[in-house]
């Protein structure tokens, strides 16, 4: 065999393994969504968006207090803190730009991001549960703005950055003072992207369980009652899954496939808004 | 007026952004300061003593550490190859057409919650383990391997990325020396993005190591050190995941807390030196 043949040979071999090799890791991911919509549309029906918990073994439960519990956990977590991260994010780009204060904030913040989400809730346990005596919707929603800060601002410092600085010395030029600048031009030309961070931010939190098993903790029926536990479909999802009952375990597939929906759905809008932008 | 205004606003931002670091360090002392008792009761043997029985107040994190140290080894042994083949096929070989939706989808595929892999994991591949490796299928290995096809999507997109910043000017030399798809691969993008993919790969061993629902599922929360990897084992955040919400005494709280401290900081570190060591210039993740 000539040095060339054995090139392509190796060649040949390197490229049908990473083919295979891709072939594999897709293969167990389409898997995986598979199950997901296959379980999930299974076990979807009317009553999981009517009805509450139920005890195993009639089958009349539902996913109603898991479903507004974890819209509640987020929508707060989202109002509190998307305008902190917004904000935090515009004295990065708009105040702090390479000082040391703001890149140290930029690297903590991309540590957070990764870090493990598990420690937050010990941290709101600590500093929300324990004083208060026992679980709460507050405590829950307090742990998912602490993981939703970091992604917001650095999604914000970035997006305000794209923005040319000529349209802010445009604004500048005409006499308007600095907070208007910003609110009025660069938050404006930046919109897309903002509202791409916050989107993104969102779906992140919504998946997340371990922050919530010991803040929100769990209930089985409706409450709308933030002082107290509260259900939310990622902990209630893992609950019944682990649970012996059949008819419970169909009721995780719902809770999976509603989730992921979701989650994918807010990704693919997310992503959409950034391409809109590009193309104009 | 406006000028009032305006200092307004810039001081509130201001605080803001320096709050997320202060919330960042009070993290890091309300932690500690709940890990005080299990220090001062065990000291340095917390990381060495490898009984955890919370009937007689006794804890040591040995088994949850090693659990946490072979998952996530093994989680690493099975994924690193996958995602450097996914990695050259969505930079290298796929087509065009194939390289948007292929790498989309794993982009997608990587903000699914962890929860759901570790469900699937549960119900779908905790039974091959138990038929192909005996045990009950809830063990070390499974976890492993949930735990690698977790952060798959994760490490695949960040090695492409950093595999993508190599010139293609510098790509098109090589195969213009008549080089092979494997001759570029190795002598051109390898070397050239060798901080990046290194860095992906440690970015992806920080966040394995914290991760806590696709494992809890799958690993049983026995604390026990074994090497036979089809026996059921913990980890940290599984000890944390099972344990944290019915703890009944202070030094079993203390102890948790130490734990949570402990995992924070290891991966803090972790996460760190990726990002600054490997990743500092690139920004690509």
């Amino acid at each position: 065999m000539t040095h060339t043949q054995k090139r392509i040979l190796i060649n040949n071999i390197v490229m049908f393994l990473s083919t295979l090799s891709a072939v594999i890791g897709i293969g167990f991911l389409l898997w995986i969504l598979s199950v997901l919509v296959i379980n999930g549309l299974d076990a979807l029906s009317m009553i999981i968006f009517t009805n509450e918990g139920a005890p195993p073994g009639n089958d009349n439960g539902g996913l109603k207090h898991a479903l507004i519990g974890q819209l509640m956990l987020v929508s707060y977590a989202a109002l509190f803190g998307v305008p902190l991260g917004v904000l935090a994010g515009t004295y990065l780009s708009e105040y702090g730009l390479k000082s040391k204060l703001s890149e140290t904030i930029r690297d903590i913040s991309d540590i957070m991001m990764s870090a493990p989400s598990i420690v937050i809730g010990a941290f709101v346990y600590a500093i929300v549960v324990s004083p208060m005596g026992h679980f709460s919707g507050w405590a829950g929603s307090i742990a998912l703005t602490i993981i939703m800060i970091p992604i917001i601002l650095r999604t914000t410092d970035d997006m305000l950055q794209l923005v040319p600085s000529t349209l802010r010395e445009a604004a500048f030029a005409l006499g308007a003072p600095k907070y208007k600048v910003i609110i009025q031009i660069v938050y404006r030309g930046a919109k897309a992207g903002i509202l791409t961070g916050v989107l993104l931010g969102v779906a992140r939190v919504a998946g997340e369980t371990a922050p919530l098993l010991f803040t929100s903790f769990n209930d089985n029926f409706l409450n709308m009652d933030m002082n107290q536990p509260m259900a939310s479909l990622t902990v209630t999802m893992y609950n019944y899954a682990t649970s012996p009952y059949e008819d419970w375990q169909k009721l995780g597939w719902a809770a999976a496939f509603i989730l992921s929906m979701f989650i994918l759905s807010l990704n693919i809008f997310g992503r959409l808004f950034l391409l809109k932008k590009k193309n104009k | 007026m406006s000028s009032i205004v305006d200092k307004i606003f810039a001081n509130t931002t201001k605080l803001i952004a320096f709050g997320v670091l202060l919330l960042v360090a009070w993290i890091f002392v309300v932690l500690f300061e709940h890990s005080v008792e299990s220090i001062k009761a065990f000291g340095f043997t917390f990381i060495t003593e490898d009984k955890w029985a919370p009937n007689v107040e006794k804890f040591g994190a040995l088994p949850a550490i090693y659990g946490s140290v072979v998952s996530t080894f093994l989680a690493m042994m099975l994924a690193v190859p996958v995602a450097i083949g996914i990695a050259i096929f969505l930079s290298e070989i796929a087509h065009a057409k194939l390289k948007a939706p292929v790498g989309i989808s794993i982009e997608l595929l990587a903000a699914i919650p962890s929860v759901i892999y570790g469900m699937w994991g549960l119900f779908y591949f905790v039974p091959i383990i138990r038929d192909t490796f005996g045990g009950i299928g809830i063990s070390m290995l499974t976890a492993g391997i949930i735990l690698s096809i977790m952060i798959l999507p994760f490490m695949a997109a960040v090695t492409r990325d950093a595999m993508n910043t190599t010139p293609d000017i510098l790509k098109e030399s090589a195969y213009a020396l008549g080089g092979t798809k494997w001759d570029v691969i190795k002598d051109i993008i390898i070397p050239y993005a060798k901080a990046g993919i290194i860095g992906s790969f440690i970015l992806a061993l920080g966040r394995a190591i914290g991760e806590t629902m696709a494992v809890t599922f799958v690993m049983g929360n026995v604390h026990k050190i074994s090497v036979d990897l089809t026996e059921p084992a913990t980890s940290i955040p599984v000890t944390l995941a099972n344990e944290f919400a019915e703890a009944d005494s202070a030094l079993y709280y203390s102890s948790l807390f130490e734990l949570s401290l402990f995992l924070l900081v290891i991966s803090f570190t972790i996460i760190s030196v990726a990002k600054f060591y490997f990743l500092r210039r690139k920004r690509i993740a």
